[in-house]
């Protein structure tokens, strides 16, 4: 019982007793996290991964605003249940651009992950206005002064300019042009619509994205809303691994 | 100072703590307690050697079992997809009417369609397809894509205004915002698209009908009862999109509309649209 007589000894010298509690605590986070840092396998390779444009940057802040990942998980789970019902399960390399993440673990509503797409906007404007028009046994809170409030374009820059230091690929012309694309790609007969094509890819969503003459919190929310799941490909693409 | 006695009751030492009198016993850990540790830890051993583990840099351990959350639900989805294989490829492939004449097969596929329904499609076209404004109703018999299931299999697969290739396509012009009729005429047109629904009248002399000669029927027809499969509405009978009533139509006949239906090519199977298809084609009868 030596090893009891060395705890017994290391009781009666506090401060080495407490660098041997924080050692030994550290041990499991140390193995867990540390690891996913060096592991190749963490984030997958996702060589046609996009960046948020302005406006969809813009929705998602309304959506961390009004809280939307308190009822809404955006993590699909590798369950046969899930993946039945919302499509291929989440990679981390899909979110790998989010900051921060919105996986979420409570679902009051369903999940997200794979929304866009998947309804028209002018499903979202009328749910998003009121959600009992179009799905009467719904609990949602009505998120009608959307449709009535300007979007505030001004701090856009500063949002993106913040993003690349964590990582995001933003270039100087994107960050020096967000305000004007975050408009121009909610009205796409506009002079500047061009620029947000260049600099996002011919491929971004470019339309009015509700029935508004000015471009509303709305139009961005449903921006957002419609890209969720469509940053990258590779999750519908990937072969489906093998079975042993 | 203190000073290890030995306790004559139990015949433990003290801890040598003199508090006031107050004195501790020295005993040893509770034997269950060493138990429970060990146990703990062989059950650690055994899990290292079992299940994937240890970090090694840039891979790690695997484990004997080789479990992997992916490979698990690869396998339960292949195995639910052999289970159901046989009529899940007869329900791709044969004719509806093949699908039609077999009840136990028709009768999976309305069963498999419903669940489908509420979580695709139900959001727009609403509980038993009821619709709403802006979102057609399937209960009734007024289609405009076709309701055969051939048609719905269709709209199913390529959308309305979607951005799939071979995207069915309709949009109703915007008279008056595109100045096409004044406002005088807009008020004129909605009365007149009103009254249609009590029935058309042919060879109607009056300004309105005239109107709707020379800016409406080249697509809803000279009848006014639409040509199925252009998106063109039957204005005759009593089924609206976007509302009969006149503030409806007076938008409608203002700012055009243009609907969207999403494709669905990419979320679900073949097997699963063509299921759906014979459920909403089943839809006109449930509600009567």
């Amino acid at each position: 019982m030596s090893l009891f007589k060395a705890h017994y000894n290391l009781e009666k010298k506090s401060i080495w007793l407490v660098i041997g509690i924080i050692a030994a605590a550290s041990v499991g986070g140390l193995v867990e996290i540390a690891p996913l840092f060096t592991i190749d396998q963490t984030v997958e390779t996702t060589p046609d991964m996009r960046v948020y444009t302005p406006l969809e940057l813009a929705g998602r802040n309304i959506y961390i605003r009004e809280g939307c990942y308190a009822c809404h998980s955006q993590m699909i789970r590798t369950l046969r249940d899930e993946v039945e019902r919302y499509g291929p399960y989440s990679l981390a390399a899909e979110s790998q651009y989010d900051h921060p993440m919105l996986w979420g673990s409570k679902r009051t509503g369903p999940d997200i992950a794979r929304l866009g797409g998947k309804y028209s906007d002018e499903w979202h404007a009328a749910h998003l206005n009121n959600p009992r028009d179009v799905v009467p046994s719904s609990i949602m809170p009505a998120y009608s002064w959307l449709a009535e409030t300007g979007l505030d374009v001004s701090d856009l820059g500063a949002h993106l300019a913040a993003l690349r230091a964590l990582g995001v690929p933003y270039t100087d012309a994107m960050i020096e042009n967000a305000s004007t694309d975050a408009l121009a790609q909610a009205t796409p007969d506009s002079d500047a619509a061009s620029g947000v094509a260049e600099r996002y890819g011919e491929t971004t969503n470019m339309r009015r994205f509700s029935s508004r003459k000015t471009v509303t919190e709305l139009d961005a929310l449903i921006s957002y809303l419609q890209i969720l799941g469509q940053m990258t490909q590779t999750a519908y693409t990937a072969e489906p691994k093998e079975v042993e | 100072m203190s000073k290890i006695e030995r306790d004559p009751v139990t015949g433990y030492t003290t801890t040598g703590h003199d508090w006031n009198g107050i004195k501790e016993l020295n005993s040893p850990i509770p034997r269950a307690v060493i138990i429970f540790i060990i146990v703990t830890h062989l059950a650690a051993l055994i899990g290292w050697i079992l299940l994937p583990t240890w970090p090694l840099g840039r891979t790690f351990t695997k484990g004997v079992l080789e479990v992997d959350q992916k490979t698990d639900l690869a396998a339960d989805i292949a195995a639910a997809n052999t289970a159901r294989a046989d009529w899940m490829a007869r329900m791709a492939t044969l004719d509806f009417d093949a699908i039609r004449a077999d009840p136990d097969l028709m009768a999976r596929a309305l069963e498999t369609a419903a669940p489908l329904f509420g979580q695709n499609c139900e959001p727009c076209h609403g509980k038993n397809g009821i619709g709403g404004p802006g979102f057609p109703q399937l209960s009734d018999n007024a289609w405009i894509w076709g309701g055969t299931s051939e048609d719905i299999s269709k709209t199913i697969t390529v959308g309305i205004n979607s951005a799939h290739p071979d995207s069915r396509f309709a949009q109703m012009p915007a008279f008056g915002r595109d100045e096409m009729l004044d406002r005088t005429q807009i008020g004129m047109m909605t009365s007149y698209v009103q009254s249609l629904s009590n029935g058309f009248i042919a060879n109607d002399p009056s300004e309105a009908a005239t109107l709707f000669q020379d800016n409406c029927a080249a697509c809803h027809g000279e009848d006014a009862r639409g040509v199925e499969g252009t998106g063109a509405l039957n204005l005759t009978d009593a089924a609206w999109i976007y509302g009969g009533d006149a503030a409806s139509i007076w938008q409608t006949l203002m700012n055009g509309r243009e609907g969207h239906m999403p494709t669905w090519q990419s979320r679900l199977s073949t097997a699963d649209i063509r299921m759906l298809a014979l459920y909403v084609e089943a839809m006109p009868g449930k509600l009567q």
